[in-house]
């Protein structure tokens, strides 16, 4: 299935990340590109096969329902581009 | 002291420690004095020397209490995906611009406590998504390997490339590696080093920056079987903060080296000779296989029938996974924001930030993964490649349950190719680099590549081997065997 300038338009809105409009149509070829490869699995007969969702056969653990780490605030926000008053400061969300 | 102790292995440095001829401090110290030699092959992008020095003197008094381990005083190099506390921890990534860890991944605080000296971040293609280590904030990575006769710059592989060319320039004695689609063998095919991926579970992958959740693994990267052998011992085991880490014993990996490899039975995969294969290549399979035989093996041809869909099986699944894990790089909380306009929302700092922290590879794979996981599409494309890759493991396990111990294949369909080679080619041409090592990813299990041979040119080329899961020890005591008959011993000759 081929890309067209709009889905890569969308697409890109998708992954959050912003592409020049002129980029897009080169984006769009280049994304068909490995679509067109990945066609290549519609070939193999899946009917009945269930899709693997663990990798190995085993049960996920459960944990005790305790509290093992935390009051790490300074470490927390060390990292942040903007941290101020103990919290990540980002542009205004709501108006 | 004229022996050049950053060339020595981890089990002759271990004897030499044992032994009172060495001091960790003295390996550490040649090891930080070849890193500071070889910055034109930008191998190494954070050395942390004072560290490391402070790391061998607490070994070296480990070893003189008599509470050393087999790792206790060997100065690793650790690729860059790996979380170091306080050390710039970035993926190769701007979007991890500076970050700094206030948290030890499990692997590398097992190598710790076992007494491991840490030499320093090594380069890779950003968030391991590359076959060349050219995609890397850091700048490309450069083989110390040349073909004869030329001065070309070739690629170490990727996207473990600056771990490949650290151990194979002998700046470290051994490295950590991650292999998602083949980031561990591919490399140390190209260098003439061992890389060793365990099965998925086998290490913690919690502290690990994640690519593809369900095909991510560390391993070792070295210069012999045994000290893969040695140092996988060190890095794995259970983990509670990774759900996915197995809870069963950690072998002695290094005892399984016996040699002695009568009556295995090797499958040779005859999808696996696929079009465009090198003459070379063929030749060195055909003369592995023999190798194996000769040592006393059963070599048989098998069939894996699904092989050619594991490519475009992967690179739907990796980049699903891959654009889920890969959303949490929004500018708030660590790494690159983008300078904003003024009116600029909270979206346009996303889209900004992400557009400049991105490399062009990553947002190939971070859209395509958002493309495969949309309404409509995800059905068709990501269910599905979860079907094939169901049948991808069965293939795998119809081999194994008809009395296959190991499966050889050729590591890579070609010798290095030249730095920059990598831009001249399509997306898709560039994933064809995994074919033989994508495989064993979607199914799960353990592999390892072996230096086989030179190619006409001289440069190296490995074979890999293929094991059931959980049985690294087996794997490791056949990847002896071959190690032991091909007597690889070549190094790069010294240019940089």
């Amino acid at each position: 299935m081929a890309i067209d300038t709009d889905t890569a338009r969308r697409v890109a809105h998708l992954a959050r990340i912003h592409v020049e409009e002129e980029r897009l149509p080169a984006l769009a070829e280049e994304l068909s590109a490995v679509l067109a490869f990945m066609e290549q699995l519609s070939q193999v007969d899946t009917d009945g096969v269930e899709p693997m969702t663990s990798v190995t056969p085993m049960n996920l653990k459960r944990r005790a329902d305790v509290i093992t780490d935390g009051d790490r605030q300074e470490d927390i926000l060390a990292n942040a581009p903007d941290a101020r008053e103990g919290f990540f400061a980002v542009p205004k969300v709501v108006e | 002291m004229t022996m050049a102790l950053n060339t020595l292995t981890i089990a002759d440095a271990r004897a030499k420690l044992a032994a009172k001829e060495v001091t960790s401090r003295e390996l550490t110290q040649a090891c930080l004095d070849a890193i500071e030699g070889a910055s034109a092959l930008n191998a190494v992008v954070t050395v942390t020397a004072e560290r490391a020095l402070d790391m061998a003197d607490a070994a070296d008094a480990r070893i003189a209490g008599g509470d050393a381990t087999a790792m206790t005083g060997i100065p690793l190099g650790v690729k860059d995906l790996f979380c170091v506390e306080g050390v710039r921890s970035q993926a190769a990534s701007k979007i991890l611009d500076g970050f700094t860890p206030p948290y030890e991944s499990t692997v590398t605080a097992n190598l710790w406590s076992s007494g491991a000296v840490m030499l320093g971040k090594l380069n890779m293609d950003e968030f391991g998504m590359g076959s060349a280590t050219e995609y890397s904030v850091y700048g490309p990575t450069v083989s110390p390997w040349r073909a004869q006769g030329s001065d070309a710059k070739l690629t170490a592989g990727g996207s473990s490339g600056g771990s490949a060319a650290a151990v194979a320039a002998d700046l470290c004695l051994a490295a950590t590696g991650t292999d998602t689609g083949g980031s561990i063998r591919q490399p140390a095919a190209f260098t003439g080093t061992v890389g060793l991926r365990p099965t998925y579970g086998r290490c913690s992958r919690w502290g690990v920056i994640a690519y593809a959740s369900s095909l991510d693994q560390a391993g070792p990267m070295t210069k012999t079987v045994r000290d893969a052998a040695i140092m996988l011992g060190a890095m794995a085991g259970h983990d509670e903060k990774d759900s996915t880490s197995a809870d069963i014993p950690v072998p002695d990996f290094e005892a399984a080296l016996t040699g002695d490899i009568r009556g295995k039975k090797i499958g040779i995969p005859r999808e696996y000779r696929v079009d465009g294969l090198s003459d070379t290549i063929a030749k060195q399979w055909d003369e592995g296989a023999a190798m194996l035989r000769d040592a006393g093996a059963q070599v048989v041809d098998i069939s894996l029938p699904h092989t050619q869909y594991a490519l475009p099986t992967y690179y739907v699944i990796a980049p699903a996974e891959a654009s889920s894990n890969l959303s949490r790089y929004d500018g708030v909380r660590y790494g690159h924001r983008a300078k904003l306009s003024a009116g600029d929302g909270i979206t346009e700092m996303y889209e900004k930030t992400r557009a400049e922290g991105f490399g062009t590879e990553v947002q190939r794979r971070v859209m395509l993964g958002a493309y495969v996981l949309s309404a409509g599409f995800y059905d068709a494309y990501y269910r599905k490649a979860q079907r094939v890759r169901t049948l991808i493991k069965r293939d795998f396990e119809t081999a194994f349950a008809d009395g296959i111990d190991a499966i050889l294949t050729p590591t890579t369909p070609s010798r290095a190719f030249a730095l920059g080679a990598a831009a001249e080619m399509s997306p898709v041409e560039m994933y064809l680099n995994d074919v033989f090592t994508v495989t064993l990813n979607l199914a799960g299990l353990p592999g390892i590549s072996v230096p086989s041979g030179l190619s006409a040119d001289g440069l190296p080329l490995g074979l890999q081997l293929i094991g059931k899961p959980w049985e690294e020890g087996d794997l490791l005591n056949t990847a002896f065997a071959l190690e032991k008959a091909a007597k690889f011993e070549t190094k790069a000759a010294r240019w940089w």
